[in-house]
């Protein structure tokens, strides 16, 4: 199974600001009445892209025409926190968004962002809102998340990113989604079992 | 070299390390539902893998159900199609289904225990974040997203990064009126709704050691609300009383080899920790979420944060945006806050101690009128023990709705919602924007006596003092 190598990923970004911005927030639940992840894409961040009493688009900023098309979201910190739903990386890709730049990221949601290919990239605060800025100024803006170097270059400036090592290995050598080496282990799977009574027993 | 029951866990079920450095953890139990498990079945159709383990694998449905609708096809059609997927999937790879039929369905984090299949020394995954309910065994028990799960069922492992540790040591006895849930709802509040990121919890100290399991598994759920994937509980005397006669318990001759076994896990003392935080019961007040994360509480007789009290920028703008959704005014006292709907129910707090200690204190009073009050038993066996005691009689003469066991309220995927931004007092764990089923819905955190308290009185109280607990 050969995966893509994602060394790097360049497009125009969005700024999505707040912190604790929850996988509810990102995929409310009625939604996840499915039993595919297809057409997840439009209700991202529905509750808060829409009015609720008239349905209207809101000012939220994925409402904003000037940022459509953007494959980069911009957020604070622990982005994705509560459920492991993994909807909420699903609605977001499903949506055309590629990468996810934060202050730092809850741990199910990293995870199941990285299996997806998608490279979530941690920022310091104030790198964070300077390629906000530049963005907020020029929406054509592009930024590029370098993987290998871990680092965000956009309008002329480089800020530091970092991506777990674990993470950062598995994008840029193409071993993001596990499950080939997984089954490659499968034998060594059943000699572990065997040694554990609970799974030796049934 | 002494070593934690994480550490022990951790190494007798590592199967290799990845060449991205991540560890291939052998998964001994999977535990799945309708809501994150048909695209995985999907996945392995399409990839045209089996199930390696199907006899490790137990399912349940819980999320979609319907509490006041048990007989099939349910009003909406979604919901039908993800039972009959779930169904159909279970009987294709032979994966044993507590259907409702078997009158052993229910929330999948309480029929786990119920049954036997949650034990000590074990690693346990299920697609869903609650899963560390049952570390209140000693297990490492694990949220997974939907491409683990078909990890899970095709290899019966996942790919992990190793956890750091935090022991929390919390000492001495709880005041009357204080529960398992104020605990963690204190602990969320002191550490963060991000502190625990990258580590599991270890949950010790003798307010732990004086735990029954019930009360361990309301913390031990709650853990991923303070950022922790895990939290566990050492096994002991209290947890093997728990496991003895359930179904999937070992049995004869193999129970006395499986306590020997389950306690070899146990955290060595003097074993390294990452990080030690220690608490003190006699601090753990009643408390209640203001906000709309679960560290956004208080104790009950505090007030409603301001902005101007904020201690940083960052806490300043999570109040603003909190009391803008929230509706409720700063610095004010929470107390007598009017609510509209009372739930009880959820992982957190549905089980049977929890209806036993609401109705002992409800007997003979009634819900506040214009008050919606639910009452949702975790699973269809707690719902029976229940009903053998008389509960759901008490609650129902009470006002309370007794319903058919599932998530319900927690997060409404059944018909159980919120309606415009009624504000409800519940036993649940997420009190996130529109958690409860509508976009503008309210949701205020408490254990399942304050729920109560909130629902004879119509408003938030001190259950201590409307019940008189001393």
């Amino acid at each position: 199974m050969a995966l893509a190598k994602i060394t790097s990923l360049a497009g125009r970004a969005v700024c999505v600001p707040g912190n604790d911005i929850d996988t509810d927030r990102i995929i409310p639940a009625r939604f996840m009445k499915c039993v595919t992840f297809d057409g997840l894409g439009q209700y991202l961040f529905y509750d808060v892209r829409k009015d609720t009493t008239t349905g209207k688009d809101t000012n939220h900023p994925l409402n904003d025409a000037r940022f459509k098309g953007a494959t980069i979201l911009l957020s604070g910190a622990n982005f994705g926190c509560g459920s492991s739903r993994e909807h909420a990386p699903q609605a977001i890709q499903k949506y055309g968004i590629k990468s996810v730049i934060a202050e730092n990221f809850a741990e199910i949601f990293f995870g199941n962002s990285i299996t997806l290919g998608m490279p979530l990239a941690c920022a310091k605060r104030e790198d964070i809102a300077k390629i906000a800025a530049a963005v907020e100024k020029d929406p054509a803006t592009e930024v590029v998340i370098d993987v290998v170097k871990q680092e965000i270059r956009f309008a002329g400036q480089t800020v530091p990113a970092q991506i777990r090592d674990t993470a950062r290995d598995a994008l840029i050598n193409g071993r993001w989604d596990a499950i080939g080496e997984l089954l490659d282990g499968v034998p060594a799977v059943k000699e572990t079992a065997k040694k554990l009574p609970y799974l030796a027993a049934s | 070299m002494p070593k934690s029951l994480f550490e022990k866990v951790w190494t007798a079920h590592t199967v290799k390390t990845l060449a991205n450095g991540q560890t291939q953890l052998l998964i001994g139990t999977h535990l799945i539902h309708e809501v994150t498990s048909p695209q995985a079945f999907g996945m392995l159709r399409d990839l045209g893998l089996k199930v390696l383990m199907p006899h490790r694998t137990f399912a349940t449905v819980d999320h979609i159900v319907p509490t006041d609708q048990v007989v099939e096809p349910y009003r909406d059609p979604l919901a039908q199609a993800m039972m009959d997927e779930l169904r159909k999937s279970c009987a294709e790879f032979g994966i044993t289904f507590f259907d409702r039929a078997t009158g052993k369905q229910g929330i999948v984090h309480i029929v786990g225990p119920e049954q036997g299949i949650t034990q000590p020394g074990t690693t346990i995954a299920c697609g869903d974040s609650h899963t560390s309910t049952h570390g209140a065994f000693g297990a490492i028990a694990l949220g997974i997203g939907t491409s683990q799960v078909r990890d899970v069922l095709a290899t019966q492992t996942m790919a992990l990064g190793r956890l750091k540790v935090r022991r929390i040591e919390v000492n001495g006895k709880l005041r009357p009126g204080v529960y398992a849930k104020d605990v963690i709802l204190h602990i969320i509040r002191q550490l963060g709704v991000n502190g625990g990121t990258g580590y599991a919890y270890e949950y010790a100290g003798s307010t732990f050691d004086g735990f029954t399991m019930e009360e361990r598994m309301t913390v031990c759920n709650m853990s991923i609300e303070g950022g922790a994937r895990v939290g566990y509980v050492n096994p002991d005397e209290t947890t093997f009383a728990y496991l003895k006669g359930r179904h999937y318990s070992p049995k004869a001759a193999a129970w006395d080899a499986a306590v020997a076994n389950w306690k070899s896990y146990a955290s060595d003392p003097g074993c390294r920790y990452d990080d030690v935080v220690k608490i003190d019961a006699a601090d753990i007040a009643p408390s209640v979420t203001w906000g709309i994360n679960p560290g956004q509480g208080i104790t009950i007789n505090e007030n409603v944060p301001s902005p101007d009290t904020a201690t940083s920028a960052d806490d300043k703008a999570g109040i603003i945006e909190a009391l803008a959704y929230m509706k409720l005014p700063a610095g004010k006292p929470i107390k007598g806050t009017k609510i509209d709907v009372a739930f009880i129910g959820s992982c957190t707090n549905g089980r049977l101690s929890d209806f036993q200690e609401v109705a002992r204190y409800v007997k003979g009073r009634k819900v506040a009128a214009g008050v919606k009050a639910i009452a949702v038993p975790g699973s269809q066996i707690v719902a029976l023990q229940c009903e053998k005691l008389g509960i759901d009689k008490v609650l129902s003469e009470a006002g309370f709705e007794w319903r058919a066991a599932g998530c319900s309220m927690c997060l409404a995927m059944n018909p159980d919602k919120l309606i415009g931004d009624q504000l409800c007092a519940s036993s649940s764990n997420r009190n996130f924007k529109g958690r409860q089923g509508s976009p503008t819905g309210r949701t205020l955190l408490m254990s399942p006596l304050m729920v109560a308290a909130a629902a004879v009185t119509g408003s938030v109280a001190d259950a201590r003092e409307v019940f008189a607990v001393n």
